[in-house]
């Protein structure tokens, strides 16, 4: 639809003015009065409001621009008041609408259930392990990895487990079969631990060393509820001059509160690990009772959650055979691991490791 | 490992602590009480300890009284080694150490006229009848339950042997080839020349420091007794224990070090409890010792240690004044040490070793020994300096772009087992034959490193339909084994599997089952992440060989991304499902992330949004069977209008009507210029080309 031009004002006294408006709105109030379709009502809207061609353009174009100055005030705020009303009008007109009858016949029950796409779940322990990883990123630790099928040499005799030494009974070893020719140090298993990243890490770089190696290990255990010959660790290395075991109390103690609640206390167990020197097992405040004693922490107030200690000096002998920096006279460092499994099952209620391995869908879905 | 807290006071001068606090005060200088049960009035508390391997000296009464008297500050009471005079002998008993690698220490001492009998409260120090019923410990005879006194008081084996079948003296030597000897728990056993025994002069008597010897252990009539008490060589008894299968107290002693001082005062304890039944000791203790096991044991050379190395590697205390010269004295006097002072700027020393300690070797044995006994949690938390930048693993990126775009097309992660059976890998191994054997499975099923994950995942798959969960999505970011056993390759792969309803179930719109093309799209959104110029599906014909024998030849797809191979998907091979008992068609997949992870990932960019109107047309074409979208899609590519800018399916249609080999395909085409309105000339042209250009291919306009 085009308009019909409005007319060039002559006069810009207040009773032309007067007129002029009147005019105009008079046009307006009959227009909407006759509105009867959403199709006319847009065409109202249209010629009145219309970007390009709409009458309150034209006005503004015709008579508030080739009003003198001393003429913009009047024609501005009569200006005002028409295109008020306009928008009245067309409110007006767009609020009428269809009847309620007809809104009626469109209605839906809206008790039905919402169509849900299925969303994925983050494994409950690759979000564990993402937690505890983002803890050490934010204190400088870069994330390394390395092989879950190791050689005897990097999962145990750099990691000062010498041949034949008892403490590798406390770790059941899953070996590739017909190594039984070769020499001790090349023959493959599946790590037992982490920890044989700490040295493929220090052989690659020189300190400072900061990393936190989360991964998959390998024991021959029977599964249980809480045994798994399948496992996740993830163990952390940090390497400098000047680092203590007090840096390391420190660090574990500031990550434990980052993962449970700034509330959380720690408490360090002297232990034994062939490849930390000195060495502590770490307890954390009971997150369930908060220390008072439940049935979660045997009543005794306290979890027990990581192995740690200082770099044994017989580990970085080894490390300094390809870089001779790991001096342990000049350096030292520190270590620890945790159990990803024990960490998710507390963290989520889980009773039963085997439902990690399961693939079961009921249980994943929990995670999304 | 059970401790009487009677027992072990006894060994102390009154302690201020009860049960409770003692037992605390132990676990946390690491040696852990993990429960404590109070046996009644006047009895004490029975703890339950857990001893870490390395503190076999701390695995017996006194080794723990030891440590409570470093703790306290207190002296420890000495053994009670008396006994009463010896009858002289004509001629010592004979006892000679062939094996001089394996054995550094061997006493002997002849008991007789001994009275073979029930044990009772001896004398004070050897109250054998309460501390056994208190431990619930069987008594036996008091020849043997003297032995299990000593091994229970201090933690040293000993072996009463029957004299009298004892031919000639005691020799200490490795087996000879073939020999061989019933042990006490009643097997013959033939020996290897490895083997460490202790013999007489005609046969050997027992497996050292491992198990006694059938035909020499005391009976009711036993009259004369050679009480043996010796030091072995670690791994010359761990590697005879092995060989025969055997693990006693005295194998878990000896194998982790046992004191070479302790035999001639754990033959005491025995020997005075024997004697208290009657009969008399016949000439000197025979003791026998090779002084090069002695100087690695017993007379090891001193250790430095300085005060400022302590320092530097505990640090910070939470005391103001923290370990000082007198704490590290203090500590390792308590524990045994002696300290010579050494060096004259700072606090340093020479500090000889105690022999029950062999596990402490070098100065940072000594400092953790400081450490230990101050108390770790009286060291303050402090954290290192800034150590550098975080570097990210160069794949961590596009892993949780995988990651991601599978989550949100529905699917959850799962994490699945690391091994499968032999058929299993030789079903999906990419390269045939290149599977990797375990030596010591923890089944059959489980007895190959995973080649693929695909096994794993159909075996979720399985286990959840067999769940009665019949929509499955799942998939898997894990390590696949190839190689030999020589040498094991590990790449990093992707898996994905399908079954069931399409997700979008809802009671107002009908589900259908998922197929081929739905994974197939999550297939072209996973390859979307990455910046791909080609990527490609195709099949093969089932004689090439080329498709894995676990998918259906004519309902999967080879994944190429720039010419080179990424991965396979499609419906699970029809034999397959049924040897798993799987009814509706299951989607799997497998991609090897480690090509796709070489590419780098698409950025994003913006392109200006044409303003003018698109306008689309639709062709209905009618297509023989053998005639597929791709022809149709490339056709319309080669025709390069710039103004044809989008072309798509709209719908596939089968009907006998429209003939037996024949289909019907909507194609659906949008033309748009980036500068201008099209004019109708223009698109009659375009239109034109268009029906041309797909006349070429062989459809036919449907009209
Ligand atoms: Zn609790």
């Amino acid at each position: 639809m085009t308009n019909e031009p409005i007319p060039n004002l002559v006069a810009f006294d207040e009773a032309a003015l007067d007129q002029a408006f009147a005019a105009l709105e008079r046009q307006a109030r009959d227009g909407a009065s006759a509105l009867s379709s959403p199709e006319a009502v847009e065409a109202f809207r249209l010629q009145w409001l219309g970007r390009k061609q709409g009458l309150l353009k034209d006005v503004s174009d015709r008579w508030l621009k080739a009003a003198s100055p001393a003429a913009k005030k009047p024609v501005g705020e009569r200006f005002k008041v028409l295109k008020a009303l306009v928008e009245t009008l067309l409110d007006a007109a767009l609020g009428a609408g269809p009847s309620d009858a007809a809104l009626a016949a469109e209605a839906i029950d809206i008790t039905l259930p919402g169509t849900r796409r299925l969303t994925g779940a983050e494994h409950p322990i690759t979000r564990t392990l993402n937690e505890i990883v983002s803890v050490f990123a934010a204190l400088g630790y870069s994330i390394g990895v390395g092989p879950e099928v190791e050689t005897d040499f990097y999962n145990f005799e750099c990691m000062n487990f010498p041949p034949g030494h008892p403490a590798r009974d406390t770790q059941d070893t899953l070996v590739v079969a017909g190594q039984e020719r070769r020499a001790q140090r090349d023959r493959l298993l599946l790590r037992t631990h982490t920890s044989p990243v700490q040295m493929r890490t220090m052989e690659q770089q020189p300190p400072p060393v900061r990393i936190v190696i989360p991964g998959k290990v390998h024991r021959n255990d029977a599964q249980d509820a809480t045994h798994s010959p399948i496992f996740h660790q993830v163990e952390g290395l940090c390497v400098d001059t000047n680092i203590t075991f007090s840096d390391l109390k420190g660090t574990l103690d500031h990550a434990m509160k980052a993962l449970f609640g700034s509330s959380v206390k720690t408490r360090f167990f002297p232990s034994f690990f062939p490849f930390t020197e000195p060495s502590a097992d770490v307890q954390i405040s009971c997150i369930f009772c908060g220390g008072k004693g439940c049935r979660k922490c045997k009543h005794s107030g306290w979890i027990e959650l990581l192995g740690c200690g200082m770099v044994d000096p017989a580990v970085f002998a080894f490390a300094a055979e390809k870089q001779p920096a790991y001096d342990p006279k000049k350096i030292s460092g520190f270590a620890f691991g945790m159990g990803v499994e024990r960490i998710a099952m507390m963290k989520y209620g889980i009773s039963e490791i085997g439902q990690f391995y399961a693939g079961d869908m009921r249980f994943l879905s929990q995670f999304a | 490992m059970k401790i009487l807290t009677n027992w072990l006071r006894a060994y102390l001068p009154p302690l201020p602590v009860d049960d409770a606090q003692l037992a605390e005060d132990l676990t946390l200088r690491g040696i852990a009480v993990e429960g404590i049960y109070d046996l009644g009035t006047g009895n004490g508390s029975l703890y339950e300890m857990d001893i870490t391997t390395n503190r076999v000296d701390a695995m017996n009464h006194y080794g723990i009284a030891r440590e409570a008297a470093a703790i306290y500050g207190v002296a420890l009471l000495p053994l009670n080694t008396e006994l009463p005079k010896h009858s002289p002998s004509a001629k010592d008993f004979s006892v000679k150490i062939e094996a001089e690698d394996a054995c550094g220490r061997f006493t002997a001492r002849v008991l007789r006229n001994i009275t073979i009998g029930d044990s009772r409260d001896w004398f004070p120090g050897a109250e054998v009848d309460t501390y056994f019923k208190l431990l619930e410990q069987k008594k036996i005879s008091n020849a043997v339950d003297a032995t299990n006194f000593a091994w229970l008081a201090m933690g040293q084996p000993t072996h009463a042997f029957d004299l009298d079948k004892i031919e000639g003296g005691i020799i200490v030597r490795r087996a000879r080839k073939g020999e061989k000897l019933k042990t006490l728990d009643g097997i013959e056993r033939t020996l290897d020349p490895e083997d460490l025994v202790v013999a007489d002069h005609a046969k050997p008597l027992a497996l050292a420091g491992v198990m006694g010897g059938w035909d020499t252990m005391i009976t009711p009539d036993t009259k004369n007794v050679l009480v043996e008490a010796a030091w072995f060589e670690p791994m010359a008894v761990r590697r005879t224990a092995r060989r025969h299968g055997l693990h006693t107290d005295a194998s878990h002693r000896f194998e982790r070090g046992a004191d070479f001082a302790a035999a001639p005062v754990a033959s005491a304890i025995v020997s005075g409890i024997l004697l208290a039944n009657g009969g008399f000791i016949e000439g000197d203790l025979v003791d026998v010792r090779v002084p090069a096991m002695e100087a690695r044991t017993a007379a090891r050379k001193p250790v430095a240690l300085a005060l400022s190395e302590v320092r530097r590697i505990l640090g910070t205390t939470i005391d103001k004044d923290g370990i000082t010269a007198a704490t590290v004295e203090n500590v390792l006097t308590a524990l045994g040490c002696s300290l010579a002072a050494q060096g004259a700027h700072d606090a340093a020393w020479q500090v000889t070793l105690p022999s029950w300690r062999l596990d402490i070797e070098r100065e940072i044995d000594l400092i953790e020994e400081v450490a230990r006994v101050y108390g770790y949690n009286r060291f303050a938390n402090t954290l290192p300096a800034f150590g550098g930048g975080v570097t990210a693993l160069p794949w961590a990126q596009a892993e949780s772009a995988v990651r991601d775009t599978l989550r949100a097309a529905g699917f959850h992660e799962a994490i699945a087992s690391t091994f499968c059976s032999a058929a299993e890998a030789a079903l999906t191994a990419p390269q045939p034959g290149q599977s990797v054997p375990l030596g010591n499975p923890l089944s059959e099923e489980a007895g190959m490193l995973r080649p693929s994950l695909v096994p794993g995942m159909l075996s979720m798959i399985a286990g959840n339909l067999h769940r009665d969960v019949s929509d499955v999505r799942l998939f898997e970011l894990g390590t696949v084994f190839s190689g030999t056993t020589e040498k094991v390759d590990e790449r990093p792969a992707l898996a994905f599997g399908a079954v069931g309803s399409l997700p979008q179930q809802s009671p107002l719109h009908p589900a259908r089952l998922i197929e081929f093309h739905d994974l197939k799209g999550v297939v072209e959104q996973l390859l979307a992440r990455f910046q791909t110029r080609a990527v490609y599906f195709d099949r093969f014909p089932p004689e090439a060989g080329l498709m894995p024998a676990w998918l259906h030849p004519y309902r999967a797809a080879r994944v190429t991304a720039e010419g080179a191979t990424v991965g396979w998907f499609g419906q699970l091979h029809p034999a397959e499902a049924a040897a798993r008992k799987l009814k509706d068609p299951v989607l799997v997949g497998e991609l090897y992330v480690d090509r796709l992870y070489k590419l780098p990932l698409r950025k994003p960019a913006a392109r200006e949004i044409s303003r003018f109107q698109p306008v689309r047309r639709d062709f209905s074409l009618i297509l023989d069977e053998s005639l597929t979208w791709e022809v149709i899609d490339q056709t319309l590519a080669a025709l390069q209008i710039p103004e044809l800018v989008e072309w798509r399916v709209r719908e596939v249609f089968r009907d006998k009507r429209i003939g037996a080999r024949d289909y019907s395909l909507l194609l659906g085409v949008t033309f748009q210029a980036s500068d201008r309105t099209l004019r109708e000339e223009e698109l009659q042209s375009f239109h034109a080309q268009v029906v041309a250009a797909v006349g070429k291919t062989g459809a036919r306009l449907r009209t």
